[in-house]
């Protein structure tokens, strides 16, 4: 399969010359299978380190920071795919946006799970309790039942059936965008380096929407 | 005429001291294990000798040579953190801000020559050396639990003195009511330093009678051996009933003072860290629950375990707080 999937993607002379063509079903197939073997990765190491017992000295919390960022990164890389159109015209990535999105939710799943399960021990009066007290989990938890209702309607039976309320809908993904970075730079103790540069990243991602959009309604005037 | 030979040892196959000395420590024990299984009489001490083995391997080379020290009554029966969690999971911003990194980055740090200077409220300013220290007074090895601000805990092994030892050949005068504790800042060696994410040089305070109280020790090792860097080493303070971030490690100067210090971590947040930061199940940090901790090495499933009044040290140090809000004194 593998030989496969290198035949279809790289058998033109020059693999950049490929990606600027519009690719046919078939490597779009081969793309997707990449990709979410690809997304895969980051659960796969977990297990081997958990496997090899080297989930560092505090083990829960690695996983916690482990899944949650991937879902923050898978997010942002979701959220990429419509400023890469606008920039370069070029449309056919968004076709990966569904897959990527589940998996910012498969990993956000995972990120509540470890915190419910490994963290609390489903000891719902404390989870409550560092719920409300602590504004970024507040902030951590809002973001995750946003997510809810876009996982469910992913599907092209709830697109069809939506139909202009779909759009509005997933327009959430925004917000739910935001309070992730939020979460991340409220929980870092000092060094908020990392969080700030996702923040920048995410800023960067709406900036060029906002500024397609102005320049849309600039020249339809 | 002179024929010169090449050795045919390649400089990078001689064996470092320290995996050389490891290595004659394993064949030693192995050899008293294998004698005393072979004798069918001590396999209990087979374990016990394999599970010496784990201080050493990762441990950063501390020039320091540690002096006799007797045990102590404090922390028997609590299940020791292991050698490689203690020294492999550090706060200690100086060599980075992640836990992983001070092991990393502390390899080449030199903890000897070490001096110490005593000032402020002092009969006259002084300095000391880490070794004239640890002749002021016996060491024995103190077993305490630390509890970190950020909801984990540990139960170490330190080896150390009563800090009032210190204080007592440091000669204080009446005014002073205060003791601060300045670490080491060097660029050269401490790569954290030259990032701007605390005001440099960490500081860290006592009250007079916390400082006096005889849990209050002076760490001077761990786990039997000298003070690995990542740790503190060569001297870091240890006070078991508040949290970790009071312990200031690599200590280079002790001021007595009339005033309360301000803190690296007052500076840094006043709204989350105070002075006198004692462990306390019913005062919550804005960002993290303090009712209760995660036991480092409890295991993926061990869930959390209910944090103690002052880290369960109620029954020595309480009588200091007695009368004061520890809401507004967090």
């Amino acid at each position: 399969m593998l030989a496969w999937i290198y035949e279809k993607t790289f058998n033109t002379t020059s693999m950049w010359r490929q990606l600027s063509k519009v690719p046919g079903k078939k490597q779009i197939a081969a793309f997707k299978a990449i990709l979410f073997l690809l997304c895969l990765i980051p659960l796969l190491r977990l297990v081997w380190l958990a496997i090899n017992d080297d989930l560092s000295a505090n083990p829960i919390e690695f996983i916690e920071r482990s899944t949650g960022f991937w879902s923050l990164f898978i997010l942002l890389a979701t959220l990429s795919l419509s400023p890469i159109r606008l920039l370069t015209g070029r449309a056919w990535q968004l076709q990966f946006r569904r897959m990527l999105g589940l998996f910012m939710f498969f990993y956000a799943c995972l990120h509540i799970a470890s915190y419910v399960w490994l963290d609390y021990s489903f000891n719902w009066t404390d989870i409550v309790k560092d719920i409300i007290k602590h504004p970024y989990v507040l902030v951590g938890a809002s973001a995750f039942i946003l997510t809810f209702p876009l996982a469910i309607t992913s599907s092209n039976f709830m697109i069809k059936l939506l139909r202009e309320r779909w759009k509005q809908l997933h327009k959430m993904v925004y917000l739910i965008a935001i309070l992730g970075v939020v979460h991340f730079l409220w929980l870092v103790k000092k060094d908020i380096r990392e969080p700030l540069f996702y923040m920048a990243v995410l800023a960067l991602l709406l900036g060029v929407r906002l500024y397609y959009k102005i320049q849309n309604s600039r020249s339809k005037r | 005429m002179i024929i010169q030979t090449k050795s045919d040892i390649a400089p990078s196959e001689i064996t470092p001291k320290e995996v050389f000395d490891n290595r004659r420590k394993f064949l030693q024990q192995a050899g008293f294990g294998v004698l005393a299984g072979a004798t069918g009489l001590l396999t209990s001490q087979v374990n016990a000798a394999t599970s010496k083995l784990s201080p050493s391997p990762k441990t950063n080379g501390s020039l320091l040579k540690l002096p006799e020290f007797s045990k102590s009554k404090y922390g028997a029966g609590e299940k020791l953190t292991s050698y490689e969690d203690v020294t492999t999971y550090n706060n200690y911003y100086e060599f980075g801000t992640s836990k992983d990194e001070p092991a990393i980055h502390s390899k080449l740090f030199k903890p000897t020559p070490w001096t110490v200077s005593i000032e402020g409220q002092v009969k006259k300013n002084k300095t000391i050396s880490i070794e004239d220290i640890l002749k002021l007074a016996p060491l024995e090895e103190r077993i305490y639990r630390m509890r970190c601000v950020e909801g984990w805990s540990m139960v170490i092994p330190w080896v150390g003195f009563p800090l009032a030892q210190l204080i007592k050949w440091a000669e204080p005068n009446a005014n002073a009511k205060y003791v601060e504790f300045i670490s080491l800042a060097d660029s050269q060696q401490m790569p954290g330093t030259n990032l701007p994410i605390l005001d440099w040089p960490y500081i860290e305070g006592l009250r007079m009678d916390e400082a006096m109280n005889p849990l209050t020790i002076m760490a001077v090792g761990l786990y039997g051996e000298a003070l690995p860097n990542q740790n503190g080493a060569p001297m870091r303070l240890v006070v078991p009933w508040k949290y970790g971030f009071k312990g200031a490690k690599a200590i280079v100067k002790i001021r007595f003072t009339e005033k309360m210090p301000v803190t690296t971590w007052m500076k840094a947040g006043p709204a989350e860290y105070g002075f006198y930061a004692n462990v306390n199940p019913q005062v919550d940090h804005p960002r993290w629950t303090q009712s209760s901790e995660k036991r480092i090495g409890a295991g993926l499933f061990a869930g959390r375990i209910k944090t103690q009044m002052f880290n369960g040290y109620t029954e020595q140090v309480g009588q200091m707080y007695a009368g004061m809000d520890l809401r507004k004194n967090f």
